[in-house]
């Protein structure tokens, strides 16, 4: 890819003109907008998956609440919000309290960063379509993403029982090393565009012809990466076939089995929050965000190609990454324990660190304007004969016991 | 100016009770949240500073996982889940109280005839010296070497770790 | 702002962590109360680089808290075999060595 020029260097150009009423305003109706996005996604996320699962198993699926029961999920929302509240009598009340919303408020506010639109201008004001731009905006996904951890692992102790606690550590463990895989494989993208900032990720994806599909947007120039955010996401938020938190057989349904009513319908939704959120972050990362070709027809500094193609485009990419992880869920049994512990720190994080590496060779060969169709094959050559040289050196499973 | 001591002086209340908290609590998991609280707070104060990037380096490796392994240690060496008042501190209580409280006061001796009245003063230079661009260019130009040294550090501490908590 | 408060504040931090070094005898707790040492430091660093205006401070304070997670990293696994060994993680149940 080419690096483009960033016509926004001081960020989000709403704060241009210092902080007044007007601006808190517009800060607040955007959060407003992004929360109530995010929420609906859910609502709509829960009905498409059981639909479509549904679908593939030859069942019909919830038909009942709206048309198509698209309401089916706010339904039971409403049903779970007037249950029966109740505390089990060994739990650390304020902490077991505290747990759900820790999980909700750090999946919304990964989401946060998402740019899930192009400019907008209203008056005097021009803004971005997403709710902060922070220059070290990548950073603050990671961290988000650490946080998130606490619901589970707080949610998991704070019960006072067995089954939870297993679910909470479990998942705990798997999420921190999922971290470090996920962390290196977003180096490959960061090394590409240069900038921290999400916003700056997709103006470096813009769209400028059919060229740009392959050559602009990451996916391809940054394919390693891709593929390990992907798994590593996956991993990540719990979802099926890594969801060892839950793990219904083994665990009785993991750290939120002492949760009932509103404060289990929270953790529901964070886990859905967190799904749509990593989706969304791997649209900005690899797929170009709102980028997408505009529609010639019309005026192209017109208001339907700057404000609802980016998030037509946005959106049109988000539900596709979706509906692969529904596909997933719907088709893979879950892995064994020790296996998606040997996968995390034995092949992701090696393979990430390795394309790390061969990103510093396509970067540089574009520099010097290499030819890139011999350069790239040669360098993943070369990594995969470092990697298989790295395999052969960890002893199997015979040769372990002979050590013994 | 007032803004940025209102927001220091809050969060420099919230750090010290939670250090208290931190040293006092006598729930372990409760101690671990209080932990939570100081590093966010620091993290807080190094924004106020300009520190962006080390904000939320801070953010990302303390409280994203040294706090989340301190819970998984607290979880995998069963601590008692109920409060229980004297099986965390040992006898030597009262003179520990006594060490950091002579400590902290030739501490604030020192500092208030070393630097009393000196100020930190805020201007843009400060705030692009904290960006990551800038402090990536100097960790690769001026401390590359500490950089590999320190790498090594985490390989030696990784192996280490592994080979002490094998079963085997 | 004056400089003072920053670091007052860290020496404050330091020595609280200093105290739970001295009177707790959970391994966890011992190493949680390191932690907020180190994070006095650090405070203290990234002050000083605001301070002087040079951002070595800042780099530091990076390395610093690099090397804490290798400590808490080796440190938990101490406190690990020393549970697996006596069934308690008390480091003061740790004398097998006194004569």
């Amino acid at each position: 890819m080419t690096r483009l020029a960033n016509p926004f260097p001081g960020g989000d150009p709403l704060f241009n003109h210092g902080l007044d009423l007007t601006v808190i305003g517009f800060v607040i109706v955007k959060t407003l907008i992004v929360f109530g996005l995010l929420l609906v996604s859910v609502l709509l996320y829960i009905w498409f998956m059981r639909k479509v699962i549904a679908d593939m198993q030859n069942r019909i699926g919830p038909d009942q609440a709206g048309p198509f029961g698209i309401l089916q999920t706010l339904a039971d929302g409403i049903k779970l919000f007037f249950k029966e509240h109740s505390t089990p009598a060994r739990a650390d009340r304020p902490v077991y309290l505290l747990a759900p919303f820790v999980s909700a408020l750090a999946a919304f506010l990964a989401f946060a960063i998402v740019p899930f639109g192009g400019i907008a201008r209203l008056g005097t004001h021009t803004t971005f379509l997403q709710l902060a731009d922070p220059p070290v905006g990548v950073l603050w996904l990671l961290a988000m993403s650490g946080i998130g951890v606490y619901g589970v692992m707080l949610a998991g102790w704070s019960s006072g029982s067995k089954y939870p606690l297993l679910g909470s550590v479990r998942a705990s463990a798997q999420v921190l090393s999922y971290e470090a895989a996920m962390g290196l494989s977003i180096v490959g993208v960061l090394v590409h565009t240069g900038t921290l900032s999400t916003r700056g990720i997709v103006l470096q994806q813009t769209w400028q012809n059919w060229h740009s599909f392959v050559s602009q947007w990451l996916w391809l120039p940054a394919i390693g990466a891709f593929v390990i955010f992907l798994i590593a996401a996956t991993a990540e938020t719990n979802h099926p076939p890594f969801d060892f938190s839950e793990a219904e057989e083994e665990l009785a349904g993991g750290y939120h089995i002492e949760y009932g009513g509103i404060r289990f319908a929270i953790f529901y939704l964070a886990e859905f929050m967190n799904m749509i959120t990593m989706s969304a972050i791997a649209v900005t990362l690899f797929l170009g965000g709102p980028s997408g070709p505009k529609l010639g027809f019309l005026n192209q500094g017109g208001w339907v190609n700057v404000w609802i193609v980016p998030v037509f485009w946005f959106l049109l990419k988000l539900w596709v990454v979706l509906y692969a992880t529904v596909w997933l869920r719907a088709s893979l049994p879950r892995l064994r324990y020790d296996l998606l512990m040997d996968l995390g720190w034995k092949v992701l994080i090696e393979a990430a660190f390795l394309w790390a590496m061969v990103t510093g060779v396509i970067v540089v060969g574009q520099d010097q304007h290499w030819n890139l169709w011999i350069v790239t094959p040669a360098a993943a050559v070369a990594a995969l004969l470092v990697y298989g040289f790295l395999m052969m050196c960890v002893p199997g499973k015979r040769e372990l016991e002979d050590i013994r | 100016m007032w803004e940025q001591q209102v927001a220091f002086w809050v969060l420099a209340v919230a750090m010290a009770a939670a250090a208290i908290g931190v040293v006092r609590s006598r729930n372990i998991v409760h101690a671990a949240l209080f932990l939570v609280v100081v590093l966010a707070g620091a993290a807080a104060q190094y924004i106020l500073l300009a520190a962006e990037f080390v904000a939320w380096v801070q953010v990302l490796i303390y409280i994203g996982a040294v706090v989340v392994l301190f819970l998984f240690g607290i979880m995998l060496t069963r601590a008692p889940m109920h409060d229980d008042a004297g099986a965390l501190d040992n006898d030597q209580r009262w003179g520990g109280l006594v060490v950091a409280l002579f400590v902290l006061g030739v501490l604030i001796a020192l500092l208030v005839n070393a630097f009393g009245g000196k100020k930190i003063h805020f201007s843009n230079a400060l705030v692009s010296l904290g960006r990551t661009s800038h402090v990536g260019t100097d960790i690769f130009r001026v401390f590359v070497v500490p950089f590999e040294v320190v790498s090594m550090l985490l390989l030696a501490a990784l192996v280490g770790a592994v080979v002490l908590a094998r079963k085997d | 702002m004056q400089l003072n408060e920053f670091l007052i504040l860290a020496a404050f931090l330091f020595c609280t962590g200093a105290y739970g070094v001295l009177a707790r005898r959970n391994g966890v707790l011992v190493l949680m109360s390191i932690e907020l040492m180190l994070n006095a430091v650090n405070i203290n660093l990234v002050a000083f680089s605001a301070f002087t205006k040079n951002v070595s401070g800042q780099i530091f304070a990076l390395f610093i808290i690099t090397i804490a997670a290798a400590e808490v990293g080796v440190g938990l696994a101490i406190v690990l075999l020393i549970y697996r060994n006596l069934h308690s993680p008390d480091l003061d149940e740790v004398d097998q060595l006194k004569g």
